[in-house]
């Protein structure tokens, strides 16, 4: 659970669809911390038992933050800055080929 | 889809924009070489200076004077006509110096006379029961959603383990008004015995005063709870307690919305071992470290590592690591870097390193914590768990890559970046050997996972076509 520090009014905010959902969030945030930010629980169950995942090291090293970027499979959430309009959805399992 | 161009060929490839890299990029291109630096993230700065630039954290006492710092080498490095190419991830480095590089989904390949490898550290695993639930987070991580989005922790949270970016943290966490419902200092309580005859250096290293007014600072607003024998993340679909035990104590409960652990960090091993690079198992830091000489020079010509990938040594030490790699690289090259003096450098550097004896042997990490036991997952990418490894080697598994194929374990995307030192320690442990002996994982490019289809586009060569074709 996280909250915005200092919500500041300057801050450009970009639109995006995560889950489903209309999310805004920062211009300059990584997907994975506008899905923190917005509460969204988790960003994929895992290709073994299913279980739900969130974002775990930030830095581009774990992999638990894999998510569908348009359409695009294993996208590492905290690698990839969010775009207005972009659509992001949860990963379940493995990535499915297009 | 690619904007940047890249040139076929470099005097210097620097991959990763921390400190040692910036430093090292800046002194190479103002020496006169055509410089490039590599970098994966969106924004310079590596970990330690993450998002620098752009950090939504302004109230500069917020992030403190060690994060700021940051700013001068950034600047320098901006005025020092190096190439800077952001989010782009090197996959592949041959001992040839050729590199393989991901931008935006597609791959080049281009080349360098000298290579500094400066990709830095990572976390070290902390396998506890839970520690893959949602809402158990590394404490970098969570300081990483600082720095570079201005996100706070909502509700309960609680930091668990050892180290001094644990405290670093719980400190910037009160700067910045946040609540921590506890720390839970997993730092064996025998440690500060075997620290002591390091003291001495670290009084005169510059960390001492700083170091103390911190952990004075934090203790005085957060509840710490000592000598944690015992930690364990409780929940079904997300964290909801973390169980711990005190010494010999019984088990005890804190309802939490947060866990962020953290035991210290050691050298990202994944790029310089998959180009062959020789590495040593460290005693003192429970980590493999690259075999260098004096300027940082690995053993295959041409490559150099500087900052944390190393060997552990903090921010500051990287940046001078990057300026005697950079130093090396252009002489080398038949140029010189007239300023800084390497007598400087070498100063600062011993400076630098002088109290780290110190805190190595005051924040080792508690065997328990580094050798789980029982369901606790180790390859969080496979699930496998410590009891799974540990029947295997009893089957007479002899090291990590046999135990890829009895159990799949670190074959994940992750490719063993959070389960190779404990598979490494585990194997040592329970066979009787030294992890220098059982070795790591043997790591190959691509050292990021890239398509097939991403490879298939790469330009190709005669020769490369014939061995396929023979047409």
């Amino acid at each position: 659970m996280f909250q915005r520090s200092q919500p500041d009014k300057a801050e450009r905010t970009v639109t995006l669809t995560i889950d489903g959902r209309s999310v805004t969030a920062r211009e300059g945030d990584t997907v994975a911390a506008a899905m923190l930010a917005a509460g969204i629980p988790h960003c994929r169950t895992t290709p073994i038992s299913g279980v739900p995942r969130a974002p775990y090291c930030m830095m581009g090293v774990c992999f638990d933050c894999l998510v569908v970027v348009d359409g695009v499979g294993n996208r590492q959430g905290c690698l990839v800055r969010v775009r207005d309009g972009m659509t992001v959805e949860l990963q379940s399992g493995k990535r499915g080929l297009p | 889809m690619n904007p940047v161009a890249i040139r076929d060929s470099y005097d210097v490839a620097i991959i990763g924009a921390g400190p040692a890299g910036l430093a090292a990029a800046t002194l190479c291109a103002k020496g006169g070489l055509s410089t490039v630096l590599f970098d994966e993230q969106a924004s310079v700065g590596g970990q330690i200076f993450r998002a620098i630039e752009e950090t939504p954290v302004t109230d500069k006492r917020v992030l403190g004077a060690s994060y700021w710092r940051g700013m001068d080498l950034t600047r320098a490095f901006r005025s020092s006509g190096a190439q800077y190419v952001p989010e782009a991830t090197v996959w592949s480095l041959t001992p040839e110096r050729e590199i393989g590089v991901s931008l935006h989904g597609g791959s080049v390949l281009t080349a360098a006379r000298r290579v500094v490898i400066c990709t830095g550290a990572l976390e070290r695993p902390f396998p506890i029961p839970g520690w893959t639930l949602p809402g158990v987070m590394s404490a970098g991580a969570a300081q990483i959603l600082l720095k570079s989005a201005g996100l706070l922790p909502a509700g309960r949270t609680v930091l668990a383990g050892c180290g001094p970016l644990l405290w670093l943290i719980a400190w910037q966490y009160l700067n910045a008004g946040a609540q921590l419902s506890a720390i839970l200092d997993t730092t064996p309580a025998g440690n500060r015995a075997r620290a002591l005859p390091h003291l001495l250096p670290f009084l005169f290293s510059g960390y001492f005063r700083d170091g103390m007014k911190l952990l004075r600072a934090v203790k005085r607003e957060a509840p710490v709870i000592a000598d944690i024998t015992s930690l364990r993340a409780i929940g079904d679909d997300r964290v909801t307690h973390v169980e711990y035990r005190r010494g010999n104590g019984a088990a005890q409960r804190l309802a939490v919305d947060n866990l962020f652990l953290h035991q210290g960090v050691a050298p990202n091993v994944n790029l310089p071992m998959a180009v062959g690079i020789k590495h040593r198992w460290s005693d003192e830091q429970l980590c493999w470290v690259p075999v260098l000489d004096a300027y940082g020079n690995a053993s295959i010509d041409g490559i150099a590592i500087a900052g944390d990938g190393a060997g552990i040594a903090g921010a500051e030490a990287a940046e001078w690591r990057g300026r005697l790699a950079a130093m090396a690289a252009a002489r080398a090259l038949g140029r010189s870097v007239p300023d800084p003096e390497e007598t400087h450098v070498r100063d600062e550097l011993a400076r630098c390193l002088r109290g780290r004896p110190f805190l190595d042997a005051l924040y080792r990490p508690a065997r328990i914590f580094r050798q789980p036991s029982g369901d606790t997952v180790v390859c969080r990418c496979e699930e496998t768990t410590a009891s799974q490894i540990i029947d295997a080697i009893a089957l007479g598994c002899p090291g990590p890559n046999q135990m890829k194929v009895f159990l799949r374990c670190g074959m994940g995307p992750c490719q063993g970046r959070l389960c190779g030192l404990t598979v490494t320690e585990l194997i040592a442990e329970h066979r009787g050997l030294s992890p220098q002996e059982v070795g790591y994982y043997r790591l190959r490019p691509p050292v990021k996972p890239i398509t097939v289809g991403e490879l298939a586009a790469l330009p190709k060569t005669d020769a490369a076509l014939y061995a396929v074709t023979r047409m």
